[in-house]
């Protein structure tokens, strides 16, 4: 286990403080697409893409289901294990849709995840900063950038 | 036991003097099964952290050797939160005034917690 770690770090303070008060053991802030803003918890870069990419999927998927069923999007997925619970939702933030993705044991429950969660969403919300104006993608800042945000996610 | 047993089980714990409120909370999920609160009442946060409470306060029966979780009683300067687990997983909450009748309230939380398990 690691602590928190983000390529965006205005998601730190609050990322930080929905762990501590819910219990989180892993948390995944991403974009729908599966880019990471910020984890928890996570050791391995390899878990930490296949858990953005896997969430985003889901996310995604249920968001058809929804449209199928003429619903707006389902707001938040729980899917509750023996030891350990996932929980799964989106939101708006002045950035766009962001999702996350939490796992909780048992010492926690989806009644703590989902009230903090709200806190959380608040706490994002507030301190976003406006997003940057968009640059033309060139390959040498694209590499640049990734290797950037790795270091920024695992240190390394 | 359906929606209706569920709602006459709190009314007769909100029906003791000072008593704000009571709840059937999922005591795994922190979640509310039954509520009858008064207004302004956080409900969801309420039903979330007693569930926690109970559940750390379980550990430490079980740590300390004291045995099975019977009742909780939270005292705070305004109110009191009190708390028993029932046989099924669901924890009955009562939320109180400072100076209420907690034997009473009490009696009535054990009624409701054996009415959910029968």
């Amino acid at each position: 286990m690691t602590g928190t770690r983000a390529v965006e770090q205005w998601t730190v303070a609050p990322l930080e403080r929905f762990v501590t008060e819910a219990g989180a053991r892993l948390t995944l802030l991403m974009t729908p697409a599966g880019q990471v803003l910020a984890q928890h918890g996570f050791a391995r870069a390899v878990d930490v893409m296949s858990a953005a990419a896997l969430g985003a999927a889901i996310v995604s998927s249920t968001g058809e289901l929804a449209r199928m069923l003429a619903e707006r999007d389902f707001t938040a997925l729980n899917h509750q294990g023996v030891k350990h619970g996932i929980f799964l939702s989106g939101f708006e933030s002045p950035r766009g849709r962001l999702l996350a993705l939490v796992v909780y044991g048992p010492d926690s429950s989806v009644g703590l995840v989902s009230l903090f969660f709200e806190e959380l969403v608040r706490d994002l919300v507030a301190t976003c900063p406006p997003p940057a104006p968009k640059k033309p993608v060139l390959a040498a800042d694209f590499e640049r950038e990734l290797n950037e945000s790795l270091a920024s996610l695992f240190g390394r | 036991m359906t929606a209706g047993k569920f709602q006459r089980a709190l009314e007769n714990i909100t029906r003791v003097r000072g008593v704000r409120g009571a709840m059937l909370v999922a005591g795994e999920d922190g979640l509310i099964v039954a509520e009858s609160l008064m207004e302004g009442v956080k409900g969801k946060a309420v039903a979330a952290l007693a569930a926690s409470l109970a559940n750390r306060f379980r550990r430490v029966a079980e740590a300390s050797a004291t045995g099975y979780l019977q009742f909780l009683h939270l005292q705070a300067f305004e109110g009191v939160i009190l708390t028993v687990p029932a046989d099924s997983g669901v924890l009955v909450v009562a939320l109180a005034e400072p100076k209420v009748n907690v034997g009473l309230v009490r009696l009535e939380m054990l009624r409701a917690a054996e009415a959910l398990a029968g």
